[in-house]
């Protein structure tokens, strides 16, 4: 096995491996600025310098193969005085603004900046001054804080096949921003938000809506209700101590109870009903002559995808809405009806992953009677930093229940958080719906997997139906780019946005760790395991509601309430 | 340029070849005087690039502009021979004038500005370029009344 020797002491090696990785297994910590996991090392901060005999510059960690008998320094002087110079770089023209930007506490560069010690001003530059583009109703982007170490960009175009952003210009004008200098409302981009968890400063943050929930909160005359979408119980605990796939349900609801909210839904029984309506919607597709593929519609950011980039399979795209805006409808048009609250004076809130969540709420199809479905959208982060800022001791609350009836769910509809989990959930009920029978409520390996294009086969009575999930939009393209060649023909796809499901969507902790996603993951599959309520079509309260007031699936009210209507999602 | 002349000029570059990038570019600029929205989306889609790659590659170069040309097109240079001899005045007094940056054009199209890097003529500096013609020795007096001069060339009509 190869050997190099890393500050005097010999390390192996594995083939292919850069210098990067092998310093990282080492447990040494190696600043790293335009590096991102997954995508190739383009070599541009060079922060990530180390010192290898022999060579007269020094060499970017990243970028270099490990290669037999190197002799590597990590942190001498003149590796230490390199990097810092760096970053003081950078900071002469970056604005002095840490006390008031929302990446303070998250920042990387801020972070850097304290580990190399950095306490005096050595450069001063002009700062940069454009404004910020606020055009987006997910994302703010604020081009002074941008380092333009390109990982957005990289992101952008090469994780989810959008490319809205690239570096334009040049020198001392250079900017990371779309087509033309447009603001990003006008661009391609499909707020799916993983340029924001690339993003290390505060160049790129959440379009934040934390202020219209506290106003509600105080406003008297609202009832304020929240739901919360099932990835986010199993990562709201990082931010308060809990190792990553940590389920603090009971604990969140509690808080939620703390922050004022009158009534706390839990969107994964929504979920079921997307289940149900999705189930019956491919029924009806597989026996009615199609469109077929249906995919699936939970992702707003897929959607927009396909809106922007692939108009031909808009009609494939199911008519149901998503969880959180089935869950807005139900909140407006019959919970409220049911307990005496004139709809008007419902503020909807929900506690989503994503940052597409925020512009699915404000399309033209998620108004139901007129009102919005859902008013504001928290992400993950705004929700953590909402129960700081209110001092709620979170570790120490007493756990509490969702409220009904809207907060019982099967562990189907909570499986929705990870990539393949719609697919499983919809399977288990579409099994019962064409046999009448529940199936083994095994795992289903084959689709549990985060990476690539995942198929199946299921047989169900004398119907082959064959499934596909995949996540992260390039793997889409890649999957469409199969469909459209013949080379494969599903009824049903799932589809995520984001790499892995919303486990790791957009709004949930800053970076990227694929050891807490797949922490979260497995705490998912863990709650199903642990569940009495498996199938979607046994929540007791689903069935009530379709007994009481849906009808059944894909009857009148359901169109009315849970469907975005003949047209299919709206186009602009 | 039309859209039917610009898919058709578009069209001549084979498709798909991202390396084809630079020179379309300067083919459609050199056809329509600039790179229209248009023009840009449409070599991003025949190059199977996403729009914004297109343009910042473009607006690297200070060669490409993105607004039509005005009815005088106004060029200052800012090589070093003209900057010693103050070619910043000039330039400052041209923005003041004309209420526009560098690579703009007035809103009602009659004048755009550029800088260039060195016109070759330095024993001339300062240097203005305009319509084409230069102009030696300039200074923000002479600027001034050079602009009086063109009117005719700027008015609509004309
Ligand atoms: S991006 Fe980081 S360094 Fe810049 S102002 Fe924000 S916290 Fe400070
Ligand atoms: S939100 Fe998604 S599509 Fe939009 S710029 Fe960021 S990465 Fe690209
Ligand atoms: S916006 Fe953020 S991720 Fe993108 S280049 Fe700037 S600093 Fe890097
Ligand atoms: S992280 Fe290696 S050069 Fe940027």
């Amino acid at each position: 096995m190869p050997q190099i020797i890393v500050n005097g002491k010999s390390v192996h090696t594995d083939p292919h491996e850069t210098l990067l990785e092998v310093l990282r297994r080492e447990g040494i910590r190696i600043p790293t600025l335009c590096h991102w996991e997954g995508l190739p090392a383009v070599g541009a901060c060079r922060l990530c310098v180390v010192e290898l005999d022999g060579q007269v510059n020094l060499v970017p960690a990243c970028a270099t193969p490990a290669a037999e008998g190197m002799r590597v320094l990590t942190h001498s002087p003149r590796v230490v005085d390199a990097r810092k110079t760096i970053i003081e770089l950078i900071l002469a023209n970056h604005p002095d603004d840490c006390l008031y930007c929302p990446r303070k506490g998250s920042c990387e560069l801020l972070r850097l900046a304290n580990e190399l010690g950095i306490t005096e001003r050595t450069y001063r530059g002009a700062k940069i001054h454009h404004p910020k583009d606020v055009s987006s109703p997910s994302l703010v982007r604020d081009p002074e804080k941008c380092i333009l170490c390109g990982r957005c960009v990289r992101v952008c175009s090469q994780i989810q096949h959008v490319g809205a952003i690239d570096f334009t210009s040049r020198g001392a004008t250079a900017l990371v921003a779309p087509a033309f200098g447009d603001g990003l409302n006008i661009s391609s981009c499909i707020h799916c938000g993983q340029c924001v968890m690339a993003c290390p400063t505060g160049a790129l943050t959440d379009a934040r809506h934390i202020r219209r929930v506290t106003s509600a909160l105080e406003d008297p005359s609202l009832t304020v209700v929240i739901q919360h979408a099932p990835s986010v119980s199993v990562t709201l605990g990082e931010y308060f101590g809990f190792a990553p796939g940590t389920d603090v349900d009971g604990l969140m609801v509690a808080a939620l109870r703390r922050l004022g909210f009158k009534v706390v839904f839990d969107t994964s029984f929504t979920a079921d009903l997307t289940v149900m309506e999705e189930a019956a919607e491919l029924v009806d597709r597989i026996r009615n002559h199609g469109p077929l593929p249906m995919f699936t519609s939970c992702s707003p950011a897929w959607v927009k995808f396909v809106e922007n980039f692939h108009p031909r399979w808009r009609e494939n795209v199911s008519t149901c809405k998503s969880p959180q805006q089935m869950m807005g409808a139900l909140i407006k048009n019959v919970w409220a009806g049911n307990n005496g609250v004139h709809p008007d004076r419902v503020f909807s809130v929900s506690v989503m992953p994503c940052t597409a969540k925020k512009a699915e709420a404000r399309r033209p199809e998620m108004l139901t009677e007129g009102r919005f479905d859902v008013d504001a959208v928290l992400t993950t982060r705004e929700l953590a930093e909402l129960i700081t800022m209110k001092g709620i001791d979170f570790s120490t609350l007493t756990p509490s229940l969702p409220d009904h009836p809207f907060g019982t769910r099967s562990s189907a509809g909570k499986l929705f958080g990870a990539t393949g989990g719609v697919l499983e959930a919809a399977l288990r009920t579409a099994f019962h719906m064409l046999t009448g029978q529940n199936p083994a409520a095994e795992p289903i390996h084959a689709l549990r997997e985060s990476e690539g294009i995942r198929e199946l086969t299921l047989k169900i009575g004398d119907l082959e139906l064959r499934v596909a999930a995949v996540s992260g939009l390039a793997a889409a393209d890649r999957l469409l780019g199969e469909i459209e060649a013949g080379r494969m023909n599903p009824h049903l796809v799932e589809v995520m946005s984001c790499p892995g499901g919303c486990i790791a969507g957009g709004g949930q902790p800053y970076g990227h760790d694929a050891t807490a996603v797949a922490s979260r993951m497995q705490a998912l599959y863990k709650v199903d395991r642990g569940s009495v309520l498996r199938f979607s079509h046994e929540n007791q309260e689903i069935l009530r509601l379709y007994r009481e007031v849906l009808g059944e699936p894909l009857g009148e009210t359901s169109h009315r309430l849970l469907h975005t209507g003949n047209g299919g999602h709206h186009v602009r | 340029m039309n859209n039917a002349d610009l898919i058709e000029l578009v069209s001549q570059t084979p498709d798909g070849d991202p390396s084809q990038l630079i020179s379309l570019l300067q083919k459609v600029q050199e056809a329509s005087g600039f790179l229209s929205r248009e023009a840009i989306e449409a070599i991003a889609g025949h190059l199977r690039l996403s729009p914004s790659a297109v343009y910042g590659v473009a607006s690297f170069y200070n060669q490409f502009r993105f607004t039509a040309p005005g009815r005088l097109h106004l060029q200052v240079c800012r090589g070093t021979a003209c900057h010693v001899k103050g070619s910043l005045d000039v330039l400052e007094t041209l923005q003041r004038e004309l209420k526009i940056l560098p690579g703009q054009t007035s809103r009602d199209g009659a004048y755009s500005l550029e800088t260039v890097a060195c016109v070759g003529a330095c024993s001339l500096a300062p240097v203005v370029v305009a319509g084409g013609e230069f102009h030696a020795g300039m200074d923000s007096e002479k600027t001034k009344n050079l602009l009086t001069s063109m009117e005719q060339v700027t008015e609509c009509n004309a």
